[in-house]
């Protein structure tokens, strides 16, 4: 988990000048959050969350805890639905990325201009643009990690592991 | 039932966390006051209970009052407190206008009293630690209340709102070690700054040696750190010390009894900004 928040972390600090492009700009932390949720559960995407939220918030001149809470929620959440819904094809997946995504920006979003710390003024597009491009790189990056050997196998018994 | 608890604790654990992240935001966020959000909602919260208590035991005393057969006379003996408080005010305001018409006070604006807006407030608590000197009010931002608005009572200069909620404020009074005030000796003239010491005296600091000041002259505000109106009375020089050859060693006696506050003004009317030195000396230095 925090393997993969730290490479998320990682990834978008450097590559942030080619993954925001115009209107699409791509969330990899958002991306590695919602991932470990879906594949383990609502309280590893809990804290997951938590820990990328806080992570990020620290790197950027906001207030900590905003992004903390929109990811804790947005894991939350997406570990829920991962455990009470087959996800496996890459059309719920992508509706799932999509959907965490515009999570994501209305809680971020709107924290900010409840507490009038920050302004945005119409992000519909934006939002929407992100969300198609975090829906994307995610249901990329599952079907990268499926191809792993063993990966199915261990996905299955984590699964079986969860249930119980 | 296994799962059941697992479905609840994570609901709990998802509880604590949203909880966890809501008061590190709000430590950090300042509301409109410029009060950190988390200080102005506990100070709110505590103010409503400090009200409520406050306002039961009002209750008792007034349920025992009437009981007794006083009710004819305590509300008579209302109104006429009311009226010599008024009274207190008005004297107060008149004695301000006439220091100001002595000497180089010319100089100054000539300010008419009756233009300075009061809201009159109940003391509903004290400080919850002995170490600051502090009352609450039940008065607030509603109220029209701000930081820094001065307050003030039939005797004297009480203090100033230091944080107001919604429908409370927080008074720091000059009594307490981190308050001061720029005060002048009613008699002399003499500039000084009132600050408070934690105890029941307050000290009178950077006047010169050549001041003329003796025990009992009357202290009064000069206005000068733009917060508290000028002329209104702080207390009366309780003792006058050397203490080498720049200043003197001076305590006021304040003429507000704090401990038996109950009501007290606000001043809602904004004071003007703090003058150059020059202009408000009108050349006396």
């Amino acid at each position: 988990m925090f393997l993969a928040v730290a490479l998320a972390v990682a990834l978008q600090t450097t590559l942030a000048r080619f993954v925001i492009r115009g209107l699409v700009a791509v969330d990899l932390v958002l991306v590695a959050v919602v991932y470990v949720a879906l594949t383990s559960g609502p309280v590893t995407g809990l804290l997951t969350g938590t820990f990328a939220g806080l992570v990020q918030d620290a790197l950027t001149t906001g207030v900590v805890g905003i992004g903390g809470l929109a990811k804790t929620v947005v894991g939350f959440l997406a570990g829920i639905i991962g455990t009470q819904f087959i996800v496996t094809q890459p059309l719920p997946r992508f509706v799932v990325f999509f959907g965490a995504t515009v999570l994501h920006a209305i809680i971020y979003i709107g924290l900010y201009v409840l507490l009038d710390l920050r302004h945005f003024g119409t992000p519909v597009a934006a939002v929407a643009g992100q969300a198609t491009g975090n829906a994307v790189v995610g249901v990329v990056a599952f079907q990268l990690v499926e191809l792993l050997p063993g990966a199915v196998e261990r996905r299955r018994a984590a699964r079986t592991r969860l249930r119980r | 039932m296994a799962v059941l608890d697992i479905r609840q604790r994570s609901g709990y654990l998802f509880l604590a966390v949203i909880f966890g992240h809501i008061l590190l935001i709000s430590a950090q966020v300042n509301s409109r006051t410029g009060v950190p959000v988390l200080e102005a909602v506990t100070f709110g919260i505590f103010a409503e209970v400090q009200r409520g208590m406050s306002s039961g035991i009002m209750g008792v005393r007034r349920v025992w009052n009437g009981y007794v057969g006083l009710r004819g006379l305590k509300s008579e003996n209302d109104i006429l407190k009311r009226q010599l408080a008024d009274a207190q005010v008005a004297l107060q305001a008149q004695r301000a206008l006439a220091d100001r018409s002595r000497g180089l006070e010319q100089l100054l604006e000539m300010r008419d009293r009756s233009d300075l807006r009061m809201a009159a407030a109940e003391i509903i608590g004290a400080a919850a630690t002995p170490d600051f000197r502090t009352l609450t009010i039940d008065k607030g931002t509603r109220d029209g209340l701000r930081p820094d608005m001065a307050v003030i009572a039939p005797a004297g200069v009480v203090g100033r709102i230091v944080m107001p909620s919604a429908r409370a404020a927080k008074v720091q009074l000059l009594i307490d070690r981190n308050a001061a005030a720029g005060a002048i000796i009613e008699r002399s003239r003499a500039q000084g700054v009132v600050v408070g010491s934690g105890e029941d005296r307050l000290r009178m600091e950077n006047v010169s040696e050549a001041s003329d000041i003796v025990v009992g002259d009357v202290v009064v505000t000069s206005g000068i750190e733009g917060i508290y109106p000028k002329g209104f009375i702080i207390g009366r020089v309780d003792t006058v010390e050397k203490n080498g050859p720049s200043y003197r060693n001076i305590t006021v006696k304040p003429a507000v009894d704090f401990a038996s506050l109950e009501e007290v003004l606000v001043v809602v009317t904004p004071m003007p900004a703090r003058e150059a030195p020059g202009e408000a000396d009108g050349g006396r230095e």
